[in-house]
């Protein structure tokens, strides 16, 4: 079967005064119908701008794309902007960060859904006026019929996500991605905007695309997940192996720095040092070692390309250090360990390293 | 809604009451000429004048001048009549008035459209050379003062004095009622003379506004439905765009109302404007204070309805 979503080697640069932002440098994954993937993360690390390219978002003359985003087998970067509109909304539809500023503030809901109702279908104002009313009901909003005549502004946060939710799946579409949409709500609301997204991706039978800086966000909804850094993907596992055998060391910063329930009260959360590097002078080498605590001379120096680990063929990583070697420093971090306990107990100094 | 609305009517008598005093105590404070002396005529015998102030009450106090005002103003709205000719102020004031309103009416029907046209096209096609024509034009129209462009209008365009003679030129005003095709006519000039620097502000006003409603997160929203870039710029972006500018339109119509000075000294428009000009220049309080609470009126009533209009355009803004 082949892939409904597949991007190939995605470059976005952005020309800027400061000059050639380099946002997403070679990034390649595909989704299948019905998966739901999830992209995790900091700010800056180009997950938000590969998939805004993927709607074509970004295109400006001050946009510099190559590589390919095949979409049922169309190449979305190389379709006209009149193809591509009609594929925007209707196959692949996008959910924003704060939905009060992605609503159009003077436009009742219903106006907007029935905007986009009647943007992909040639149906009557009333048939999508009706059709709305549906779709605020699945979203789970309360007295839909009443809600549609009501402006964003009168919508809580969480019923303002349900509305761009709804506004999203109007025409039903094979795939849609969620640009961190629970990161402007209330913590309680959060999870049922998550659990909402979860149901309708099962009712529906859609692909979502799960973009987040919050790994915990997406341990329980997502099949696979890509790690990306400084416009790159790191590390690219199914679920369940990225919370059981992370292998890149930025996975096991991101790990250590969720707050869990099955952990110590009194253990503490790490947090990663230092910054995100710049995307105009990248580091050399391994764009993570600025940061990382396992870095050695060579890693300086070699670029690491994205390589399946050893014995996983779907688990791939994007590290100079040897897999046993990240195995044991993994079992010591687990261990409680802090990374330069860890560091000292493998003998990093000592192990050999072969291969980019 | 309806609380707010006499609220606001009250305070616009109180502001209203509170120009009139303004104005009554800047024309005894500062005294430009005698006006009982300038109505005696080119030689006046003392004792003429005197009789003449007498019967204008100007012998009396400032203050029992304006009591006595103010009386006929609240009990019978009466603005009192001329120093200049003993004809009603009022009844001048509304005589003149459909000049300035004829004057006001056409000039904002051409900045508009100039105005909106241009700055939405100049949004639309930032940074190219239409963007950068229009602008340079743009601040030229802002920069150009009434009375000179007035001028050179009519020195180029002018029937009569002009070097390319296709507009009626000055004095040339036919009232409305009177011949339709000459009124227009006679209207034009004044019409593209006015709107020049207003339609210019209005460009820049709205390229700007629109300019930095077109990187809001709802734009993307609008664009990632699948809407058509036209749709998306004039039913998402220019509809949150025009609001300021529906309001700088409320405000700028009422001071038009009151008396475009300028433009109708240049044209000679006997309109409310040029009714005031010529009171001043004859020390004609009565005149003047009329010509002042009128002007005043229509630009506290401008304000009203502009803030009215916003909770309409706006539905966000809600008053109580």
């Amino acid at each position: 079967m082949s892939a409904l979503l597949e991007v190939d080697d995605l470059h976005v640069y952005f020309d800027t005064d400061d000059g050639l932002v380099k946002a997403v440098d070679g990034v390649s994954f595909s989704v299948d119908r019905g998966e739901v993937l999830g992209i995790v993360g900091e700010s800056g690390s180009g997950k938000s701008v590969s998939m805004l390219t993927v709607m074509g978002l970004t295109r400006s003359s001050n946009t510099q794309l190559s590589g390919a985003a095949r979409f049922e087998d169309r190449d979305l970067i190389e379709l006209k902007p009149d193809e591509l509109r009609q594929v925007r909304g209707n196959d692949i539809a996008m959910i924003f960060q704060d939905p009060l500023s992605s609503l159009h503030p003077f436009y009742k809901v219903g106006w907007q859904l029935v905007e986009a109702i009647r943007a992909h279908q040639n149906v009557t104002k009333a048939a999508a006026r009706e059709r709305s009313v549906e779709l605020l009901d699945m979203v789970g909003i309360p007295e839909p019929r009443r809600r549609v005549d009501a402006y964003p502004h009168e919508f809580s946060g969480g019923m303002r996500q349900r509305a761009m939710i709804a506004m999203a799946l109007a025409n039903e579409p094979k795939l849609l991605i969620a640009d961190e949409p629970t990161t402007a709500l209330d913590v309680t609301v959060q999870a049922q905007i998550l659990e909402l997204i979860a149901r309708l991706q099962r009712e529906l039978g859609m692909a979502v695309i799960l973009i987040t800086h919050d790994l915990g966000v997406v341990a329980e909804v997502t099949n696979n997940i890509n790690v990306m850094y400084a416009g790159r993907i790191v590390e690219s596992a199914p679920t369940d192996r990225i919370f059981a055998a992370p292998e890149h060391p930025y996975t096991w910063g991101l790990l250590r720095s969720i707050p869990s329930l099955d952990r110590p009260r009194d253990e503490e959360l790490v947090p990663i040092p230092g910054r995100p590097p710049s995307l105009i002078n990248r580091p050399t080498g391994c764009h993570f070692h600025p940061r990382c605590p396992y870095v050695r001379e060579r890693h300086k120096q070699v670029d690491p390309r994205l390589d399946a680990v050893l014995d996983d063929a779907d688990h791939k990583v994007a590290c100079l250090l040897p897999s046993e070697t990240r195995k044991r420093i993994w079992s010591e971090l687990k261990a409680g360990k802090d990374p330069q306990e860890a560091r000292a107990a493998v003998n990093l100094e000592e192990v050999e390293e072969v291969g980019r | 809604m309806g609380t707010y609305i006499i609220r606001r009517l009250l305070w616009v008598i109180v502001l209203l009451f509170l120009v009139s005093l303004l104005t009554f105590i800047i024309f005894y404070l500062f005294p430009s000429a005698d006006p009982a002396a300038l109505r005696a005529g080119r030689q006046p015998n003392p004792a003429l004048v005197e009789q003449i102030r007498q019967s204008l009450g100007l012998d009396k106090p400032w203050y029992v001048q304006y009591g006595r005002y103010m009386k006929n103003l609240i009990l019978h709205f009466d603005l009192g009549t001329s120093y200049q000719n003993n004809i009603s102020v009022k009844e001048q004031i509304f005589q003149r008035l459909p000049a300035t309103i004829s004057l006001t009416v056409g000039a904002v029907v051409v900045w508009v459209v100039a105005g909106v046209s241009v700055g939405i096209l100049s949004a639309v096609k930032r940074r190219t050379w239409l963007d950068r024509t229009a602008m340079t034009g743009a601040l030229i129209g802002i920069s150009a003062p009434v009375y000179w462009l007035g001028l050179v209008a009519l020195y180029l365009f002018a029937n009569d004095i002009g070097k390319i003679k296709i507009f009626s030129g000055a004095n040339s005003y036919v009232p409305l009622s009177q011949d339709p095709a000459k009124w227009f006519s006679s209207l034009i000039l004044p019409w593209l003379v006015l709107a020049a620097s207003f339609a210019a502000f209005y460009a820049r006003l709205l390229r700007a506004n629109l300019l930095e409603t077109m990187s809001e997160d709802y734009i993307r929203t609008a664009r990632a439905k699948g809407l058509g870039e036209r749709r998306v710029i004039m039913r998402h972006g220019v509809r949150s765009a025009m609001t300021p500018v529906v309001t700088a339109l409320g405000l700028d119509i009422g001071i038009l109302l009151g008396g475009a000075i300028l433009t109708e000294s240049v044209f000679n428009i006997p309109g409310v404007g040029r009714l005031a000009y010529d009171a001043i220049t004859r020390s004609d309080l009565p005149m003047i204070q009329g010509t002042v609470l009128f002007g005043a009126f229509f630009i506290v009533m401008a304000n009203l309805v502009v803030d009215i209009a916003y909770a309409f355009l706006d539905p966000r803004v809600r008053y109580s």
